[in-house]
C-alpha cells in the first residue's frame, strides 16, 4: 500500500493505496466520484479524462499514486457558485450530447483545449478531440458548442 | 425559420432564436426545446448501472474462452477459491442444473433450428469469449486476479467461420444439428417473368462487414435479492421485455423481478439482449444472498456484446432498356454467429421487405439462409436489416444508371413512387403511407451543388488528375415505428409491437408520464414533456417523465427500431386524450354546464359562449379533494394507453457524399455531405438533427473505418478500440442536414421514425461516391471498410475486381 495525498475538486483526501490502482477507479471506487466514467480499457475513447494539475489527462491509464501532491479536477468540480462551466453551457445549449456518457471527458478535454487555444478554428477542435470518442452525436454538434464556449469565454474574461 | 420551397413543401433548419430552455408561447411541438435530461448529463451526476455501490457488494468476473470451437475436459476452480477476497467460484457445470437457456423470441420458420444456449458453457464452446467460468469476490480488482487460478482443459475442435464453407458438404459443425438455421422465402409478383429477355441484367454480390456496436457505455448489472424478492439494474434498452424473458428464463415469477435500466449509455441495438451476464448475476445472487455487480471491459465486450451486419448479399436486377426496374432477386446468407440470440435470425428478414427501396417494379424475389459459424453471435444493430437492403439496392441502382448510361439520380427518378401516388403498396405488400421524394432530392441538390460537382468530377477526369471526386447518393426509405403486432405475429416474432403511457395529472397540477420506452440518449424526457404540454395546456417545466423501472413504469415494449415517437409517443397522446376527457367531466360539473358545452384549449375549460373557465390545474385539486364531482365519477385524473400502430412508419430522405480518393495511395476524403431527410413531423428539431448526425457517422464508420475481424482460428483480432476503428471528430467532416415534412397518415401526430435513417442512409452514399470517382477505372465494388489499403488494391486489381 502506498500513501498519497490528493485534492480532488478542492477537497483534501488522504489514503492507502495499491500502487496497482488506477485513478480513475479512485476517484469512482474510493471517492465516490462517479461522474467520471469509464469507456474502455485502451485510453482510447477519453470518457475518463480529468484535469491532473489543469491538464487533461485520462485518468484510466494514471496510477493513483501518480496523482500523488497533485490537483484533480473531474466534471463534478468545473462548476463554480453553482454555476455551470461555459463548457457545460454550450455542451446543453448546442446539443453536443444525447447519452451523455462521452461528455465529462469531452468536456474536461475542452476545458484544456481552450486553455492551449482560445479562438480554436473547426479543424483544430476536430484535432484537438481526437482522443474523445463519441458515438451518439456525429461531433458536429460538440464542435459547435466547443467554439461557441471559446467565444463566450473570450468576451467574459478578455 | 420555415422556408417555403418551390416543391410546395415545407423545409425547416434549426434557427438560434428558435432554441429556447425558456418558454414562449404556442406550440410546444415543433419547437427545438433544449433537452431536459442534459443537466444531470453535463454535471456528472448522471446514474449509470456501474455507479451503484451497495452494502457487501460483490463483483463478478468471468473467464471466456480461448477457443473458438472446444470441448471443455476438465475444470479446476479450487485454487482460484483460496485467492484473496474471493468468495466464490463457478463454472458451468455449478449452473447447469439451473441457469436455462438464453432466449431467442424469432423463430423464424417453424423448422428453424434453435439450438441450446447455456448462459454458462458446461460441455462446449463454440466462440472465442463464451463464459466458462465466473470469479465473486469482494472488488474488481480481487475478482479479476483470480480468475488466473481457474483451470479448465480444451479439447479443440475445428471452428468454421465462413458462411459458405459452413454450408459445405463435410464442413465441421457448429452445432449437431447442422450449420443451416433456417432459409426463409418471401415473393411478389412473377420473377421469372419479369427476367425472362430482360434487356438488362445485373448481378452483384456485396459483403456487409460484421460490426461492433460500440455503444460508449460498456454493458453493467446489478443484482440483489432480499430472498424473495428480485431487483436487476442492468444497461439495457429493453427493461421490460427483459423482465419477462428472465422471468421464463431463470424461473424467478415475473412479479417478484423487478428491472431497472437506469441511465443508459447508448445501445444502438446492442443492448436490445437478454444476455448471459444478467441471468448468471441473477443466479450469483440467488446462490450467495448478497448483491453482486458485473461490469465489462471494452475489450471483453467487443469479444461479447452481440456483433452487427455480416451478409453476403446476391442481388440481380432485371430492366427494360430504358432503365425501368422489372424485377429484383436477392438471395443472402446472414451470419448468426454460434447462436440464435434474442432477435438474430429476425434482423435480416428486417430489411427483406426493403431491397425493393423507393422504387415500384413487377416482381421481387428473396430468400435468406442464417447460418451458424464459431463467432459472436450477431443481432440488433442500428437498422437491423435496413441498412444492409438498403446498400445493395442503392449500390445497384448506381449499376443500373452505369449500364443504361444515364445520370444515378435520372434513374431513381424514373423508377421511384411519384409523390401523387402515395399511398402506395409496395411488391413487397408494405404500404408506404406518404412520402415526397421529388422534394427531398431537389432540396438535397440544391444544397449540394450537384450539377457544378459533375462539372468538377469531369474536369478531373479530363485532366486525369490523381485525385478524383466521386459523387454518391442514397434515395432511401425505411420501415421502422416497430411495429403493427399482427404484422409481427405473421412474421413469428414472439412479442407484440405496441406500446404504453401513462398520464397523471397530480394534486398540485404537475403532470407526471410514465412512458414504456426506455430512452438511452433520445431525449424522450423532453419531446414526451412537449407532447403532453401542447395536449394538456401545462408548462413544458411541469412534466416530469418516468421511464425504465418496471415497478414504476409496469408495463412497455422499450426502445429500438425507431419506434418510440412514432409508437410510444402516440400512447401518450392518447392517454392525454383520455385525461382530458375525464377533467372535461369535472369541469362541466362545477361549472354547471353541459360536458358537450365545454371547450378545451391552452389548459383551460370555458363553457361555450360564456366567460366561466377553469384550468386544468383547478380541475386536478378539485378531483383531488374529490368534494365535488359528478355522482359515479371516480376522484382520479390519471388515464393509461396502449397503441398498437396499424402501419410502419416511413421515413425516407435524399443523401449525397461528394468523396475525393487519391488514386496513387487509396486513401479518401468525404469533401461534402448533405442529408436532406423527411421524418415527417417533428416534435422537436434538435434532438432530430442530432439523431441524423449520429446516423450518417455510424453509417460512414461502416462506409470508411469498421470492421470485426476473426483470424483463420476464430480470435477476433479487433478487441480493443486501438484496433476496431471508431470515426474520431477528426475523421469526420461536418453535415448538412435539412429536412423537408411529408405527415404520416397513419399516427395523429403525423410523425415517423428518426433514429436509424442516418445509418441506414448513409452507407451507400460514401460507397457509392467512391465507387463513382474510380468507375472509369473499371472499378464497380469495393468492399467495405474502403480502407486506403482496399481501394488501393482494388485499383492494382485486373478489371477492379474488388481485392
Amino acid at each position: 500500500m502506498a500513501r498519497i495525498s490528493v485534492e480532488v475538486d478542492g477537497i483534501a483526501y488522504e489514503d492507502d493505496v495499491e500502487p496497482r490502482l488506477l485513478l480513475v477507479h479512485y476517484l469512482r471506487d474510493r471517492l465516490g466520484k462517479t461522474g467520471t466514467p469509464i469507456g474502455c480499457d485502451t485510453t482510447n475513447c477519453g470518457a475518463c479524462t480529468v484535469l491532473l494539475d489543469g491538464t487533461s489527462v485520462k485518468s484510466c491509464s494514471v496510477l493513483a499514486v501518480q496523482a500523488d501532491g497533485c490537483d484533480v479536477t473531474t466534471i463534478e468540480g468545473v462548476s463554480s457558485d453553482g454555476e455551470w462551466h461555459p463548457v457545460q453551457k454550450a455542451f446543453h445549449e448546442e446539443h453536443a450530447l444525447q447519452c451523455g456518457y462521452c461528455t465529462p471527458g469531452m468536456i474536461l478535454a475542452s476545458i484544456d483545449l481552450l486553455k492551449d487555444d482560445p479562438d480554436p478554428s473547426e479543424e483544430a477542435v476536430r484535432q484537438g478531440l481526437e482522443g474523445n470518442l463519441c458515438r451518439c452525436t456525429g461531433y458536429c454538434n460538440i464542435v459547435r458548442a466547443v467554439r461557441r464556449a471559446a467565444q463566450e469565454m473570450r468576451v467574459t474574461t478578455p | 425559420m420555415t422556408e417555403q420551397l418551390d416543391t410546395g413543401v415545407v423545409a425547416q433548419q434549426i434557427k438560434e432564436h428558435d432554441v429556447l430552455d425558456a418558454p414562449a408561447g404556442g406550440s410546444e411541438v415543433g419547437r427545438a426545446r433544449r433537452r431536459k435530461e442534459d443537466a444531470r448529463l453535463v454535471t456528472g451526476r448522471t446514474q449509470w448501472t456501474d455507479n451503484i455501490q451497495l452494502p457487501g457488494m460483490l463483483h463478478v468476473a468471468f473467464l471466456r474462452s480461448p477457443m473458438a470451437h472446444a470441448r471443455i475436459t476438465r475444470v479446476d476452480t479450487s485454487a482460484a477459491r483460496t485467492r484473496r477476497g474471493v468468495v466464490a467460484v463457478f463454472s458451468g457445470q455449478d449452473f447447469a442444473g439451473e441457469q436455462g437457456s438464453l432466449p431467442c423470441a424469432w423463430p423464424v420458420t417453424p423448422d428453424t433450428v434453435i439450438p441450446e444456449h447455456p448462459p454458462m458453457a458446461v460441455t462446449t464452446v463454440r466462440y472465442v469469449g463464451e463464459a466458462v467460468a465466473c470469479v465473486v469476490a469482494v472488488d474488481r480488482y480481487a475478482a479479476a486476479d483470480a480468475l488466473e487460478a481457474i483451470e479448465i482443459d480444451y479439447e479443440p475442435l475445428e471452428p468454421v467461420l465462413d458462411m459458405t464453407e459452413a454450408l459445405a458438404e463435410g464442413s465441421p459443425k457448429v452445432h449437431e444439428a447442422g450449420n443451416e438455421s433456417f432459409t426463409w422465402n418471401f415473393a411478389g409478383g412473377d420473377i421469372d417473368a419479369a427476367f425472362h429477355e430482360a434487356p438488362v441484367v445485373i448481378e452483384r454480390t456485396y459483403v456487409q462487414q460484421r460490426l461492433i456496436p460500440s455503444a460508449m457505455e460498456p454493458r453493467a448489472v446489478v443484482a440483489q435479492t432480499d430472498g424473495d424478492h428480485y431487483t436487476l439494474h442492468s444497461s439495457t434498452q429493453i427493461p421490460h421485455v427483459l423482465r419477462v424473458m428472465l422471468a421464463l428464463t431463470t424461473g424467478i415469477p415475473e412479479h417478484k423481478l423487478r428491472v431497472i435500466a437506469p441511465d443508459v449509455g447508448g445501445g444502438f441495438g446492442s443492448k436490445l439482449q437478454v444476455t448471459a451476464e444478467e441471468v448468471l448475476s441473477l443466479l450469483i445472487t440467488r446462490r450467495l444472498g448478497k448483491p453482486v455487480k458485473w461490469t465489462e471491459s471494452r475489450s471483453e465486450g467487443n469479444l461479447t456484446v452481440h456483433h452487427g451486419r455480416d451478409q453476403l448479399q446476391r442481388i440481380r436486377l432485371a430492366a427494360d432498356a430504358n432503365g425501368r426496374i422489372r424485377g429484383v432477386q436477392v438471395k443472402l446468407l446472414a451470419d448468426m454467429g454460434a447462436y440464435l440470440m434474442l432477435v438474430t435470425p429476425g434482423v435480416p428478414l428486417l430489411g427483406a421487405f426493403m431491397f425493393n427501396g423507393i422504387y415500384k417494379m413487377d416482381a421481387y424475389d428473396f430468400t435468406c439462409t442464417g447460418v451458424f459459424t464459431n463467432k459472436m453471435p450477431t443481432d440488433a444493430y442500428r437498422g437491423a436489416g435496413r441498412p444492409e437492403a438498403t446498400y445493395a439496392i442503392e449500390r445497384v441502382m448506381d449499376e443500373l444508371a452505369a449500364e443504361i448510361g444515364v445520370d444515378p439520380m435520372e434513374i431513381r427518378r424514373r423508377n421511384w413512387i411519384q409523390h401523387s401516388e402515395f399511398p402506395y403498396t409496395t411488391i413487397c405488400g408494405l404500404t408506404y403511407d406518404s412520402g415526397n421524394y421529388e422534394a427531398a432530392t431537389d432540396r438535397a441538390l440544391a444544397l449540394f451543388g450537384y450539377d457544378k460537382l459533375r462539372a468538377e468530377q469531369s474536369d478531373r477526369r479530363e485532366r486525369q488528375d490523381p485525385v478524383q471526386l466521386g459523387i454518391g447518393i442514397s434515395t432511401y426509405t425505411e420501415m421502422c415505428g416497430l411495429a403493427p403486432s399482427r404484422v409481427l405475429g405473421s412474421l413469428s416474432y414472439g412479442a407484440g409491437g405496441w406500446e404504453h403511457a401513462d398520464v397523471r395529472v397530480l394534486p398540485t397540477g404537475k403532470v407526471e408520464v410514465v412512458t414504456g420506452t426506455s430512452p438511452h440518449g433520445q431525449g424522450h424526457e423532453t419531446a414526451w414533456s412537449q407532447i403532453v404540454a401542447d395536449s394538456l395546456g401545462v408548462p413544458f417545466e411541469d412534466v416530469a417523465v418516468l421511464h425504465g423501472d418496471t415497478a414504476t413504469s409496469h408495463k412497455g415494449m422499450d426502445t429500438y427500431g425507431s419506434r418510440s415517437l412514432a409508437v410510444g409517443g402516440i400512447a401518450v397522446v392518447r392517454a392525454c386524450d383520455k385525461v382530458k376527457e375525464k377533467a372535461r367531466q369535472v369541469a362541466a360539473h362545477l361549472m354547471e354546464a353541459s360536458p358537450d358545452d365545454v371547450e378545451f384549449s391552452e389548459g383551460r375549460f370555458r363553457v361555450r359562449g360564456t366567460g366561466t373557465s377553469q384550468t386544468i390545474q383547478e380541475i386536478a385539486l378539485a378531483t383531488f379533494a374529490a368534494h365535488n364531482l359528478p355522482d359515479g365519477f371516480e376522484p382520479r385524473l390519471d388515464a393509461s394507453a396502449t397503441f398498437d400502430p396499424e402501419n410502419f412508419s416511413f421515413p425516407h430522405g435524399t443523401h449525397l457524399c461528394a468523396v475525393e480518393v487519391d488514386t496513387e495511395t487509396g486513401a479518401t476524403a468525404i469533401r461534402s455531405y448533405v442529408a436532406v431527410d423527411d421524418v415527417g413531423n417533428v416534435v422537436n428539431p434538435l434532438i432530430v438533427e442530432g439523431q441524423v448526425h449520429g446516423g450518417i457517422a455510424q453509417g460512414i464508420a461502416q462506409a470508411l473505418f469498421e470492421e470485426a475481424v476473426y483470424d483463420s482460428d476464430g480470435n477476433l483480432l479487433t478487441t480493443t478500440m486501438a484496433d476496431y476503428l471508431l470515426p474520431s471528430a477528426a475523421d469526420l467532416p461536418n453535415f448538412t442536414t435539412d429536412r423537408t415534412e411529408t405527415p404520416a397518415t397513419s399516427n395523429p401526430l403525423g410523425v415517423k421514425g428518426v433514429g436509424e435513417a442516418g445509418t441506414i442512409a448513409s452507407t451507400p452514399a460514401v460507397v457509392n461516391a467512391i465507387v463513382d470517382a474510380l468507375r472509369p477505372h473499371g472499378v464497380h465494388d469495393v468492399r467495405m471498410p474502403c480502407t486506403p489499403e482496399r481501394v488501393w488494391r482494388t485499383l492494382r486489381t485486373e478489371g477492379g475486381e474488388p481485392a
